[in-house]
């Protein structure tokens, strides 16, 4: 049979096309764009080449920018150690046979179906400090000391933001697990229990090596959402209080919005390379494991 | 006696861990109920976010919200969004995978590779305004399914590349050999034995077109071009203080990703990216 014939090349060129042109080349053009001076008033002034100039801004203006990469740094460890462990528990807990397991897997997955901007509306009314559900709740059960002003005190509004994170994310990580662990062969564990291994060894030898694809995925996903951030950040605090909770997708928008293109095109080509070196360093991973 | 106190301590590890499931899920289902229950109430009731029933039943929360929320427009712009983008989005996925996986030329895997970097990287919604202007497609609909489409290639490409491998080869030759051409031999034969991923890709991608917020904050200036989550975040905007309406709108937003999932549920569960779990 011959492949060159049966296997058309001509398949691959729309998608390539529709993937060049409207998600590469504009991250290599914000690249170049991000050498310039590149603004609203360029339609007047011309475009000039500046060097280094919107980068060195970023990392040395008083205006908090690198605070925003660190935050988005931050916020990706943070939010997926938040989900992806007690999701792992999760799973392995449903996953050994809980009565009504079928019921808790849809409804610990709901949350993620939700649109994130609608998460962001319900959460500021959750967690309003007058009325919101959660301080009323601290109070009833006696807790009122634990009352806080979830999304304007600068010591709590990152923890909301993880707490409200995790509410979203982690029946998503927790399925994923599910279908890892439903892939393990069940005698695996019997032998190991007949050694006299218990719950932690089991976990560590058995379910966790066994289980490298579903923690690849969870990470790979977790990584990379974690990385590109927005909708809930701008929806519930728009970086606030002051510029506290700002991530590099939020001073790109804010950027863009305020006409300094060049600017928020160097945003977007610190957070491309961040990713790309992520994003190589996994693929080359996956590739490997592929020849072996 | 030894296996009877086992058995003891079993049952209390059950009732712990029953214990600890429902507390989770009235964590996950007390925000949904607060947001249902205050959408049938009065304005000045609702603003006090209780989760007790309404003293006085306000179905017309939801009528009122309908026309002042422009909500036809948003749920018709979300429907062509999603269901453009994503079913042209599914098909030409479907058949770069298909060539990918089956004729793994040094080309082919290094186009294989280059799909999957769009993985990790961020679109430049910033330089694509840009790209539109050259393009003409500044605020119009086709624009902006074409950016949903384009996203969605990775992942997709990603999760089909593995199912394909699935599918015998030797059914490829049978159907060549019975004289079938290149192009029937992909759409009759190999096309439906892909419905199992193409459901779980279709669906994700729908659900995650419908809930996206980003694209058209960026790409749709006009708001007759907006979709629902657009529309119902400037409502929030402009109506913040009248929490009755915003439930009653976050309610009608929802329902259509809550439809499409109930309906698709069982390709999601064990759908996920199954093929690269289990890789």
């Amino acid at each position: 049979m011959d492949k060159r014939k049966v296997y058309p090349q001509w398949f691959l060129i729309l998608p390539l096309v529709l993937y060049v042109v409207f998600f590469l080349f504009p991250s290599l053009l914000g690249l170049f764009y991000s050498f310039t001076d590149w603004s609203k008033m360029t339609s007047k002034n011309g475009l000039n080449f500046v060097g280094l100039r919107n980068y060195i801004e970023i990392f040395t203006s008083n205006k908090n920018y690198a605070n925003g990469i660190a935050n988005t740094l931050r916020f990706t460890v943070i939010s997926n150690i938040v989900k992806i462990i007690p999701a792992l528990f999760l799973a392995i807990i449903l996953y050994e046979g809980l009565r009504g397991m079928g019921v808790y897997r849809t409804i610990f997955y709901l949350p993620s179906i939700i649109p994130f901007v609608i998460i962001g509306i319900l959460f500021t009314s959750v967690l309003n400090y007058k009325n919101g559900m959660l301080n009323g709740f601290l109070e009833a059960v006696g807790l009122g000391f634990l009352k806080q002003k979830w999304l304007s005190d600068l010591n709590v509004v990152w923890k909301s933001i993880y707490m409200v994170d995790a509410w979203r994310g982690m029946g998503y990580v927790m399925t994923i697990f599910m279908t890892g662990l439903s892939t393990i062969d069940k005698s695996y564990y019997e032998a190991a229990k007949v050694d006299g291994a218990n719950f932690w060894q089991r976990l560590w030898h058995v379910t966790l090596p066994l289980m490298r694809g579903a923690i690849m995925i969870n990470l790979v996903f977790g990584v990379t959402y974690g990385l590109k951030v927005f909708d809930i950040v701008y929806v519930l605090t728009n970086g606030g209080p002051g510029h506290a909770t700002e991530v590099m997708t939020t001073y790109s928008f804010q950027l863009y919005g305020t006409g300094q293109y060049a600017m928020a095109t160097a945003f977007n080509s610190i957070l491309l390379c961040i990713t790309a070196i992520i994003g190589i360093l996994i693929v080359r991973g996956m590739s490997r494991k592929g020849e072996a | 006696m030894k296996r009877k106190s086992n058995e003891k301590k079993l049952t209390a590890e059950v009732v712990l861990k029953q214990l600890l499931c429902i507390c989770l899920s009235l964590i996950v289902l007390a925000p949904l109920y607060l947001v249902l229950i205050n959408s049938f109430k009065t304005k000045s009731e609702s603003a006090r976010m209780q989760l007790s029933l309404p003293t006085q039943w306000v179905f017309s929360n939801y009528a009122d919200v309908f026309k002042k929320a422009k909500l036809m427009t948003g749920f018709t712009n979300s429907m062509i969004y999603a269901f453009v983008s994503t079913t042209a989005g599914v098909l030409l996925c479907a058949m770069a995978a298909y060539v990918l996986s089956r004729k793994r030329t040094k080309i082919n895997n290094f186009i294989y590779y280059f799909f999957i970097c769009g993985l990790f990287f961020p679109v430049n919604y910033i330089t694509l305004v840009r790209v539109f202007q050259w393009m003409n497609l500044t605020n119009t609909r086709l624009g902006i399914i074409l950016v949903f489409t384009s996203a969605m290639i990775p992942f997709c490409v990603f999760t089909m590349y593995s199912f394909v491998e699935t599918i015998p080869k030797e059914l490829d030759e049978a159907a060549v050999i019975d004289g079938a051409n290149p192009t029937t031999l992909f759409f009759r034969v190999v096309l439906p034995l892909l419905k199992p991923t193409l459901m779980t890709c279709f669906i994700l991608q729908f659900m995650g077109v419908w809930n996206d917020f980003l694209t058209p904050l960026y790409l749709s200036s006009k708001s007759k071009l907006h979709p629902m989550t657009m529309s119902v975040y400037q409502f929030f905007g402009k109506e913040g203080s009248n929490w009755n309406y915003v439930f009653a709108d976050i309610v009608l937003t929802v329902i259509p990703v809550v439809a499409v999932y109930g309906l698709g549920q069982r390709y999601i569960i064990g759908g996920v990216t199954a093929g690269a779990v289990k890789g």
